[in-house]
């Protein structure tokens, strides 16, 4: 007999790890940047990563079903004669006509307004089965300025100016030519089947000074009733809110890198811009510091899944959140029921992330007039309203649990955090301690 | 009989009134007014002319506006004087800011004097016409609107240009055109620089009728449309080829 000796078990590099190793592969292959939709996929501190403490001896809770728990939230009242007046603190994001099918834009309109919150057009303009589905439409004023006209700009309900987003803060919007469809190249003044390259700064101004002024012209053009929401990517929240504030804003918008974008490339997604956790108090501190806070109303997106990341962002200090990602699962987006088809595009449910393509299995990502009569809009706008509805009873019940009668009630001091990371970030003791991380200099 | 003769002298006096301008004075009056008071036009009004005196610089002067009146500004404006205009014919008699005349959807602006950066931004109709120079970033992601400058235009103008007509009487700064979609651009004068997928391209008698229209209706008389060079976009950036990369 030969003695061999013992072998040890293939081991495979932390470092270069599966996914890594394809990525070289691929683009050793294809000599282009991989391009996807939706948001950052790595782990990262989050919502999950605080809990709630909710009643004790010094704190007396409501009886869940008996006493009252508000969850309207007024946004703009800062100097729009016309604030947007929400049932819950949950808004739906801003998701292009062009990136969505009509019946999915439609769907989001259905479901916010059963819910009586409000949806957000896109780089794309305003359609017409939108904004007659939608209560409450906030239309986007975009770098592209695609579809942009007075006409819309008066028949919204509110106005959000994007500087960014949290998926590509600094980058701009990209919709490859095979969603270029004829409506599509018509509302944005493009030749058809070309790969869109949006800009990435706004053409008429640069800064905030400009940025004030920009905001005077919106507001002399709609004759100040709109709210002005500026929207921003989670990079610099403390400065972004500040000078937003500063510009003239009613409404401060900051999406964490959680947030999804129709597509861009992945280096960017998962490397550029801070979490969602991240942005809040710094963004908070900002309001407070200039004395605005709850004045001028603040809403976070990114990575928002249910009522208890709604009831911990509204505890660190936000007004309202806002979904698209878990919006678009509600309306059906990666349900298993069509896995045939996701294996056939070599993926699965849950993973399908290719959403430029234009082949989205579930016919939201899609303008392929064939794969978008997958979604019924009035099906899927109620399961969008049962889903909010879900967040917002889940909210409910956490804040009561606190003694809150109003989910803006909650506050800093109802959370703690399981992680030094989550503890730093939020400004919340970490579990079992009085430290905060960062906080008396330590 | 005397009754007609009241009646048809009222219609005299009104139709007097109609035709002077309503003076609207921004030494006086808040700016905010004088958009209300505009937005506020019925269709078919019969005040068509109207007359801002004293901008000095204000931004946002006649704001959108959409009714089909005439707006003579007497003097220099701010940022974004015209924007978003449907319909009206606004001239400048002075010097404009940034901005002017952004994201017009139809009518006219005309600047006596210069025009600072992204004049005519995001325009989708209408016509601009700059009797000075214009700075940088002239017809930025124009869409539509049609542009003329008696004078230069300054760096990265007509940049991710989609839809229209560029007209330039003198020369362009570096990079005109960069990353253009399409829109038509027209220069009399030197090309500092061609921007990326922007080249000269040939001027069809179609073309020569286009320009020489827009010559005459922006005043440039004793101009021939002969003496412009046509640029537009080679369209290799369409879509995306990694060998095209450098462009980028």
């Amino acid at each position: 007999m030969t003695y061999r000796n013992p072998p040890t078990t293939p081991r495979k590099s932390a470092t270069f790890d599966d996914y890594t190793l394809s990525e070289i592969r691929r683009a050793a292959a294809t000599g282009i940047y991989d391009i996807r939709g939706a948001g950052a996929k790595r782990k990262l501190p989050h919502f999950d990563d605080l809990l709630v403490l909710g009643a004790s001896i010094s704190r007396y809770p409501l009886e869940g079903y008996r006493e009252r728990c508000d969850t309207g939230v007024v946004l703009g009242s800062r100097y729009a004669k016309k604030p947007i007046e929400l049932k819950i603190p949950i808004t739906i994001a801003g998701m292009s006509f062009g990136s969505l099918s009509g019946p999915a834009k439609e769907a989001l309109g259905r479901g916010a307004t059963l819910s009586g919150t409000s949806t957000t057009t896109g780089d794309g303009g305003m359609t017409e089965e939108e904004r007659g589905h939608s209560k409450t439409l906030v239309y986007q004023y975009l770098p592209s300025r695609y579809g942009m006209n007075p006409r819309d700009l008066r028949r919204a309900d509110a106005i959000e100016i994007v500087v960014g987003q949290g998926a590509k803060p600094g980058g701009g919007g990209m919709l490859l030519g095979q969603k270029i469809s004829d409506r599509v190249a018509e509302m944005r003044t493009l030749p058809k089947g070309i790969d869109q390259r949006s800009a990435s700064r706004h053409p008429d101004w640069t800064g905030p000074d400009d940025l004030e002024i920009k905001i005077l012209e919106l507001r002399e053009i709609t004759d100040w009733e709109k709210p002005i929401y500026v929207k921003v990517g989670g990079a610099r929240p403390y400065y972004d809110t500040a000078l937003a504030v500063k510009s003239g804003a009613d409404v401060v918008v900051i999406d964490g890198m959680q947030g999804g974008t129709a597509a861009t490339q992945e280096v960017f997604i998962e490397n550029v811009g801070q979490p969602t956790l991240a942005c809040i108090r710094p963004a908070v501190q900002a309001l407070q510091d200039l004395g605005m806070h709850r004045k001028v109303q603040l809403i976070v997106s990114g990575g928002i899944r249910n009522g208890a990341d709604v009831a911990k962002a509204l505890a660190l200090g936000v007004d309202a959140v806002s979904i698209g990602t878990a919006a678009l699962v509600a309306l059906g987006d990666n349900d298993p029921r069509w896995e045939a088809d996701y294996n056939e595009l070599g993926t699965t449910a849950g993973a399908y992330d290719d959403w430029h393509e234009g082949r989205d299995p579930a016919g939201i990502t899609t303008q392929d007039p064939e794969l978008m009569k997958r979604v019924d809009p009035i099906a899927a706008g109620r399961r969008l309203a049962n889903y909010l509805k879900v967040m917002t009873l889940e909210a409910q019940t956490i804040a009561r649990a606190c003694g809150k009668n109003s989910l803006h009630n909650l506050e800093p001091e109802d959370l703690v955090a399981l992680t030094i990371e989550a503890a730093a970030m939020a400004g919340v003791p970490l579990a079992g301690t009085n430290w905060i991380p960062g906080k008396n200099g330590f | 009989m005397p009754a007609i003769n009241v009646s048809k002298a009222t219609r005299e006096q009104d139709h007097e009134q109609s035709r002077a301008s309503r003076v609207f004075d921004l030494a006086e009056m808040p700016l905010r007014e004088l958009n209300q008071t505009l937005h506020d036009l019925a269709p078919g009004s019969n005040e068509t002319a109207w007359e801002v005196l004293h901008p000095k610089g204000s931004h946002s002067v006649a704001v959108g506006v959409d009714q089909p009146i005439t707006i003579d500004v007497r003097g220099s404006v701010g940022y974004y004087c015209g924007g978003m205009n449907d319909g009206s014919a606004i001239t400048v008699h002075g010097s404009a800011g940034p901005g002017v005349g952004e994201n017009m959807m139809s009518g006219s602006i005309t600047v006596k004097g210069d025009a600072s950066q992204y004049a005519g931004a995001t325009g989708r109709g209408g016509l601009l016409v700059i009797e000075g120079n214009a700075s940088s970033r002239c017809g930025i992601s124009m869409k539509g609107i049609d542009i003329v400058v008696h004078g230069n235009i300054g760096h990265m103008s007509a940049f991710m240009a989609q839809s229209g007509n560029l007209v330039v009487l003198g020369d362009a700064g570096d990079a005109l055109g960069d990353s253009i979609y399409e829109a038509r651009l027209f220069v009399r004068g030197k090309v500092e620089s061609l921007g990326a997928d922007c080249i000269a391209k040939e001027m069809r008698p179609e073309h020569l009728e286009l320009l020489q229209g827009l010559l005459d209706r922006a005043g440039a008389t004793g101009v021939k449309a002969a003496e412009f060079k046509r640029y537009g976009s080679a369209r290799t950036l369409y879509n995306f080829n990694i060998d095209n990369a450098d462009a980028y």
